[in-house]
């Protein structure tokens, strides 16, 4: 074999750098997000209820999101929310984050685990510790 | 049924003259309907503006009633004017009303700057080549933008023979103090086309929109389609002129004209 010597090497490298995902994470395990609802303004609340069961809002937040938006911009159904007496705008930046307030630890912590990026940031956008 | 050539030929050329009757008799009447038709739609609703330019003097006047748009809907202030973002801004006469030729105007009308907006037209071309739908027209006339669904591929901005719409050519939020901007609206993205869209966001709770409501009654808004309204009730009694009318377009912004102290 010509150049055997300078073959090999270059796999072994190759391969070296290839499965450097695979090793570099290798028992390690990934940390499991823990969205958390302690927020000045949850935590007030008598009752902790969203607009939606907590299941199913884990699941389906977004579709809700979409559905908000299109009833909100499009067919001007502006119409509000009540949930236990309080009331809540169609909004994510005005409804939402009213409760949420903590962004990072409520949005962004399950949003870098699932690997998504949801562009919603780059038009509302939200003050840390829901200061207004 | 056998058919001779002859009888074919006469078939062929009644059903001809027939033909170009029936389209001759659609053409007139289509012109006919186009003459009569209304710039009302049937919803009852044509939101409107009518703007003084007597009662809008200082320069003062116009950086009010244009901060308070911009600053409550997140519009940057970017000084490259080719990048630049306007939902409510000021130009001469000569721009804003080029359909106007006479050069004996006075004086003071030619040195007058004007306001600027979206005409939330009633035949919006904007709408017609939004290839996405991002920009629809509501049922109360409001000629709305949907940044959720803009591509960007700018053929409103083409369409729109105001100028009205500006394209996001760098990211807002670089021109604009995050912290000193308005948290009940959101800023726009790179890539997306805006306007002004008549702050819906305000008539759905019951206000007025901003520009109406700092003009010190200088910027009248109102329900075209009622002819009780106050827009109409000025309409009717002050000579008002549209932009660019030769373009068909059929605003719903209205000056009124006479100017300095004769206007009303």
């Amino acid at each position: 074999m010509y150049n055997g010597s300078k073959i090999i090497l270059g796999l072994i490298i190759f391969l070296a750098i290839a499965t450097f995902p695979f090793y570099s994470n290798f028992g390690k395990s990934a940390v499991m997000p823990s969205p958390s609802t302690d927020t000045p303004v949850i935590n007030q609340l008598a009752k902790k209820e969203c607009v939606m069961s907590a299941e199913y809002m884990k699941k389906e937040h977004m579709k809700v999101l979409d559905q908000w938006r299109d009833e909100v911009v499009r067919e001007g159904k502006r119409d509000v929310i009540t949930v236990g007496g309080r009331v809540f705008e169609k909004s994510l930046q005005n409804g939402c984050m009213q409760c949420h307030s903590n962004k990072s630890k409520f949005c962004d912590e399950c949003h870098s685990y699932a690997g998504v990026k949801p562009y919603c940031w780059d038009c509302h956008f939200f003050r840390e510790g829901g200061q207004r | 049924m056998s058919i001779d050539r002859r009888k074919f030929l006469k078939i062929a050329g009644l059903s001809g003259i027939g033909l170009g009757l029936s389209a001759a008799d659609s053409l007139v009447k289509g012109k006919a309907h186009a003459s009569e038709e209304s710039s009302l739609p049937e919803s009852g609703v044509r939101l409107a503006l009518v703007i003084d330019i007597g009662k809008i003097r200082t320069d003062e006047d116009y950086k009010r009633i244009t901060d308070a748009c911009h600053s409550i809907h997140n519009v940057p202030s970017i000084p490259n004017t080719k990048h630049e973002v306007k939902w409510i801004w000021t130009d001469n006469y000569e721009h804003t009303f080029p359909d106007q030729t006479n050069e004996f105007i006075p004086h003071e009308m030619k040195e007058k700057r004007f306001l600027l907006l979206c005409n939330h037209c009633a035949k919006p071309p904007c709408v017609r080549v939004c290839p996405t739908k991002a920009t629809f027209k509501r049922p109360d006339g409001i000629v709305a933008q949907d940044p959720h669904r803009c591509i960007g591929c700018r053929f409103c901005m083409a369409a729109c023979p105001y100028g009205s719409r500006s394209f996001n050519w760098v990211d807002p939020r670089k021109y604009l103090d995050m912290n000193k901007t308005n948290p009940d609206y959101p800023t726009r993205t790179m890539g997306v086309v805006e306007k002004c869209t008549l702050c819906v966001e305000r008539l759905a709770r019951g206000l007025e929109p901003a520009c109406v409501e700092v003009s010190n009654g200088a910027i009248v808004f109102g329900n075209l389609a009622d002819p009780g309204s106050n827009v109409r009730k000025i309409l009717s009694t002050h000579y008002t002129i549209i932009r660019k009318p030769a373009v068909g377009t059929q605003p719903s912004v209205f000056y009124v004209i006479g100017g300095g102290e004769n206007a009303g």
